[in-house]
C-alpha cells in the first residue's frame, strides 16, 4: 500500500507528519519492490501497530510491523514516548542535584546508575573516595543488578504465558526493597551514592538483612532454574528465536547480556574495572548461540555471580569513613554541619555552587549496568553545572539491535524477543 | 427519565443507588497506564505483598474497554499525551482516573520541555497520589479514596 | 606533544598521524581519556582506517555538543572501543553553525544509525548519506532542536500540541 492509500485507511488524528514519515520509512526499509494488490487478494500483507500502550512492550515502545501472514517482513521501532530531555536539565543543575534524575533513567536498577554518575563526576573532578564507600557501592550495585534481572525474569516469563512467575519474582524483590529501605530510606530510587562516597553507612539492620538475603536467595534461584531449565514450552518458545551473530552484535552496537549471549565477553567490570571490581573474583557468563535462550542463561548466571561478589564484598568490607573529607569536593557529615562553622559553610557552598571541575575538561566513565554499558560523558566549563552531559544508555543500543532482529521472525515471537533484549524505556528515551 | 420524576430521591431510588455504588466500588478494575518508575510500584501494588485484588481490583485489564479506573503512573510527555487521551476516550463511562506520583500530578521533578506538567492538563483526574514513586500503600489509599467517591455517586436519584 | 598514552594508543595515534597528517588537527588528553580532532571531510576515512587497522570495531556512542562559540559551533564526538587492545578513543569534529553537515559513518559501523539520528534530533546536525535521517525522540512535527543552547529549558509554548480536554465527537 502506498502512502495515499494509507491516509484513506487510517487517518491519524495526531502528529500527522510524524506518522507519515514513519510509515514512509517502513516502506523504504530494505528498498521496496512495488506491491500490486492483485498478488495479494486475501490481504495477508498488513501493517500491525503494537502501539505505545501495550501490556507486553515493557514500557512505552511502539513497533510498526509489516506482516506477511504470520511473518514479519520489516519492522520499525518508534521510541521517544518517554523522552524528557534530562540532558538539557543537567545543564541547569549542579552535579549533586542531578543525582535523582540518574535514578530514573534505568529505573529497574537505580543504584547502578547512581554509582555510574558518581564515578563520572569523581573522574572529572579528581575526587578521592574512601575504601569503605567503594565496597558499599559495589554491594548496592550488585543488589540492583539482581533486582533488575528478577523483574526481567518475571515479566518475560509472564509474557510467555506463565503468569505466576511474576508473583514469585516480585516476592523476592520485596525482600530487596526491604534492604534498600534500611540502607537509604526509600524502596528503590534511593540516590544513596554521593559524590565522594555514599550518604550514610550501612546499619546493622541492613547488614543482617543482606546476609539473610544472600543465604536464602540461591535456593530460590535453584527453584526458578528447576522450573524453567528443562521446561519444554519455555525451550520451544526461546530456542532459535532472535538469533544474533557475534559480528552483527558488535556491528550494531549491542551491549550487556545481549552481546554476551552472542559470544563476546565484553564486560566493563573486567575490561576497565571501576570501584574495586579488580579485587573480587567473578566470572563473566557468555554463551555462543545468540538466541533468546542464551540471553536467559546469561542473566541467570549473572545473578549467581552477583551473589558471589556480594559475599566477597561483605568479607572484605574495611572500616573507615564513607565519604571524602575534602569540604570542597564532598558534603561534610551532619555532625560537622551542625556543630562547626566550616562544616556549615561547606555544606552551603556545596548545595549552592557544587563541585567545580576544571574548565574545558571532558571525561567519560561507564559501568556495567544490568542492561549493558551505561556511560556518562561530561564536559565542564568550570562552574558547578556541567556544560554538556551526554548519557550513553544501553537500552538505546539494544533497541537498535532489536529492530534488526525482528525482520524475518514470527509475530508471536515479538513479545518474547522484546523480553529477551530487555529494554527500559526511561533509559533509552532520555 | 421516568423513575426519578416518579419517585424522586425516595427510598427506592436511593437503595438502587447504594446497590450500584456498592457493586461498582468493590469491583474497580484498573487500567494501568504504566509509563515509568511508578509502573514498577504499581506492579508491586498488584503483587502478593500489597495485594490490590483484596480491594476488588482483581485484574489489571490492559484493554480500556474492560476497565474502570485508569492509573497514570509516570511522567506523560507531549508525544505520549495523545495516546493516553485516546485511551481515556475509549474507556466506557463510568470511569475514574488516578494520577500516581509527582510526575503525573504536576510534572514532578521534570520541569523541562518534554514533559506535560501534570496529566490534569488533558485528563479529568479524581485522585492524586504524591510520592516519587509513592509506596504501594499510598496507591491503595488512593484506590480507597476512589471507592469512597464512587459510593457518593448518584446514578438514579435526582440531584435537587 | 607531552601526552602519556598507553602503548597501544600511542601506536594508534602514530598510525593516524602518518596516514592523515594534514587532517588531524589536535590530539589531547583530558581526565585520562584521549581525544583526536579531525577535519569533518576526512571523518569517514579516519573511522574506516581505525576500524580496519586498529580494530576499533565497536562504536559505543555518537554525541553532539554545542560549543556556543561564534566559529565552529557544533561538535560531534565519536566514542569507539578497540576490542583487541581494550582501549577507548574519542574522535571529534567541529562544524559550522550555518547548516552543520558531516558525512555519516553508518557505512563503517551500523550502530551509528540511531546515534546520528539522535544528534540530528537534538542539535540539527545533518549527516550525508544516512539511510534514515528522521527524528528519533521528538515527533517530526516539532520544528526546533532542543539541546541547542538557545532553546529554553521549559520549551516554547505552542511548539507541540496537547490533546484537547474534551473527547472527540466523531
Amino acid at each position: 500500500m502506498d502512502i495515499k492509500e494509507l491516509k484513506k485507511v487510517n487517518d491519524p488524528k495526531f502528529f500527522r507528519k510524524h506518522q507519515e514519515s514513519l510509515y514512509r520509512a517502513l516502506e523504504d526499509k530494505h528498498t521496496t519492490v512495488e506491491v500490486i494488490d492483485d498478488e495479494d487478494p486475501l490481504n495477508t500483507r498488513m501493517i500491525l501497530n503494537m502501539g505505545p500502550q501495550h501490556p507486553a512492550t515493557h514500557g512505552v515502545l511502539r513497533l510498526v510491523l509489516q506482516l506477511n501472514g504470520e511473518f514479519i517482513e520489516k519492522a520499525k521501532l518508534d521510541i521517544g514516548y518517554l523522552h524528557r530531555g534530562i540532558e538539557k536539565v543537567a545543564e541547569n543543575k549542579t552535579y549533586q542535584e542531578f543525582m535523582p534524575y540518574t535514578d530514573r533513567t534505568d529505573y529497574l536498577a537505580p543504584y547502578s546508575n547512581n554509582v555510574a554518575f558518581c564515578g563520572a563526576v569523581e573522574k572529572i573532578a579528581n575526587v578521592e573516595v574512601p575504601e569503605r564507600a567503594h565496597y558499599i557501592r559495589m554491594i548496592g550495585a550488585e543488589l540492583a543488578r539482581i533486582s533488575s534481572h528478577l523483574l526481567w525474569l518475571g515479566t518475560m516469563v509472564q509474557d510467555s504465558g506463565a503468569v505466576s512467575f511474576f508473583l514469585w519474582t516480585f516476592r523476592e524483590r520485596e525482600k530487596l526493597y526491604d534492604i534498600f529501605d534500611q540502607i537509604g530510606g526509600h524502596r528503590f530510587t534511593i540516590s544513596h551514592a554521593r559524590i565522594g562516597g555514599v550518604a550514610n553507612d550501612l546499619t546493622s539492620g541492613a547488614m543482617a538483612l543482606i546476609k539473610e538475603f544472600i543465604n536464602t536467595f540461591p535456593k530460590e534461584l535453584k527453584d526458578f532454574h528447576s522450573l524453567l531449565d528443562r521446561n519444554r514450552i519455555f525451550y520451544d518458545r526461546n530456542e532459535g528465536v532472535g538469533v544474533l551473530k557475534t559480528e552483527d552484535a558488535l556491528d550494531y552496537g549491542a551491549t550487556g547480556p545481549t552481546l554476551r549471549g552472542s559470544g563476546y565477553a565484553y564486560d566493563i567490570r573486567a575490561i576497565s574495572p571501576y570501584e574495586r571490581y579488580d579485587e573480587v573474583e567473578f566470572e563473566i557468563p557468555t554463551r555462543l548461540e545468540g538466541d533468546n535462550l542464551a540471553r536467559y542463561y546469561v542473566r541467570m548466571e549473572e545473578m549467581h555471580e552477583s551473589i558471589r561478589i556480594i559475599r566477597q564484598c561483605l568479607d572484605k568490607l574495611p572500616k573507615g569513613p564513607v565519604r571524602a573529607d575534602n569540604g570542597k569536593q564532598a558534603y561534610p557529615s551532619k555532625d560537622e554541619v551542625y556543630y562547626s562553622m566550616e562544616g556549615m559553610i561547606h555544606d552551603f557552598m556545596m548545595t549552592d555552587t557544587g563541585i567545580c571541575p576544571p574548565d574545558g575538561s571532558e571525561s567519560f566513565h561507564s559501568i556495567e549496568g544490568p542492561k549493558g554499558e551505561l556511560g556518562f560523558f561530561i564536559q565542564s566549563d568550570g562552574t558547578g553545572h556541567p556544560w554538556r552531559m551526554g548519557i550513553k544508555s544501553p537500552s538505546f543500543a539494544n533497541l537498535q539491535v532489536l529492530e534488526k532482529l525482528l525482520d524475518g521472525e514470527m509475530v508471536a515471537d515479538t513479545v518474547v524477543m522484546i523480553g529477551g533484549v530487555d529494554p527500559v524505556m526511561g533509559d533509552s528515551d532520555k | 427519565m421516568g423513575i426519578e420524576n416518579a419517585l424522586g430521591d425516595g427510598y427506592f431510588t436511593t437503595k438502587i443507588d447504594s446497590l450500584t455504588n456498592w457493586a461498582r466500588s468493590n469491583a474497580a478494575w484498573p487500567m494501568p497506564m504504566g509509563l515509568a518508575c511508578c509502573a514498577i510500584e504499581m506492579m508491586s501494588f498488584a503483587a502478593p505483598k500489597y495485594d490490590a485484588a483484596r480491594f476488588g481490583s482483581e485484574v489489571m485489564r490492559f484493554s480500556p474497554r474492560q476497565s474502570d479506573v485508569m492509573i497514570v503512573a509516570g511522567w506523560v510527555n507531549y508525544k505520549m499525551a495523545h495516546a493516553v487521551r485516546r485511551i481515556w476516550d475509549q474507556m466506557p463511562d463510568p470511569k475514574w482516573c488516578i494520577a500516581m506520583g509527582a510526575c503525573a500530578s504536576t510534572g514532578g521533578m521534570h520541569r523541562c520541555y518534554g514533559v506535560v506538567q501534570g496529566c490534569d492538563n488533558f485528563l479529568p483526574v479524581d485522585a492524586y497520589v504524591s510520592g516519587c514513586p509513592p509506596r504501594p500503600d499510598a496507591l491503595l489509599h488512593a484506590l480507597m479514596k476512589i471507592q469512597d467517591k464512587i459510593r457518593t455517586e448518584h446514578s438514579v436519584t435526582l440531584d435537587s | 606533544m607531552d601526552l602519556e598514552l598507553s602503548k597501544p594508543l600511542q601506536k594508534v595515534v602514530d598510525g593516524l598521524t602518518e596516514d592523515f597528517s594534514d587532517k588531524i588537527i589536535d590530539v589531547y588528553q583530558s581526565s585520562g581519556d584521549t581525544f583526536v580532532r579531525v577535519e569533518p571531510d576526512a571523518i569517514v576515512n579516519v573511522c574506516k582506517s581505525l576500524k580496519e587497522k586498529h580494530h576499533f570495531i565497536y562504536l559505543a556512542d555518537i554525541l553532539g555538543a554545542d560549543r556556543f562559540t561564534a566559529q565552529e559551533r557544533f561538535e560531534v564526538i565519536y566514542n569507539m572501543v578497540s576490542l583487541r587492545d581494550r582501549e577507548r578513543l574519542f574522535v571529534k569534529v567541529w562544524l559550522e553553525e550555518e547548516s552543520p553537515r558531516v558525512d555519516s559513518v553508518t557505512a563503517v559501523w551500523n550502530s551509528a544509525n540511531w546515534f546520528e539520528r539522535q544528534a540530528y534530533d537534538m542539535f540539527g546536525i545533518t549527516f550525508n548519506n544516512h539511510p534514515d535521517m528522521r527524528r528519533i525522540y521528538m515527533p517530526e512535527d516539532f520544528n526546533y532542536y532542543p539541546l541547542r543552547k538557545e532553546f529554553p529549558l521549559l520549551g516554547i509554548p505552542g511548539s507541540i500540541p496537547l490533546p484537547t480536554s474534551t473527547p472527540d465527537t466523531e
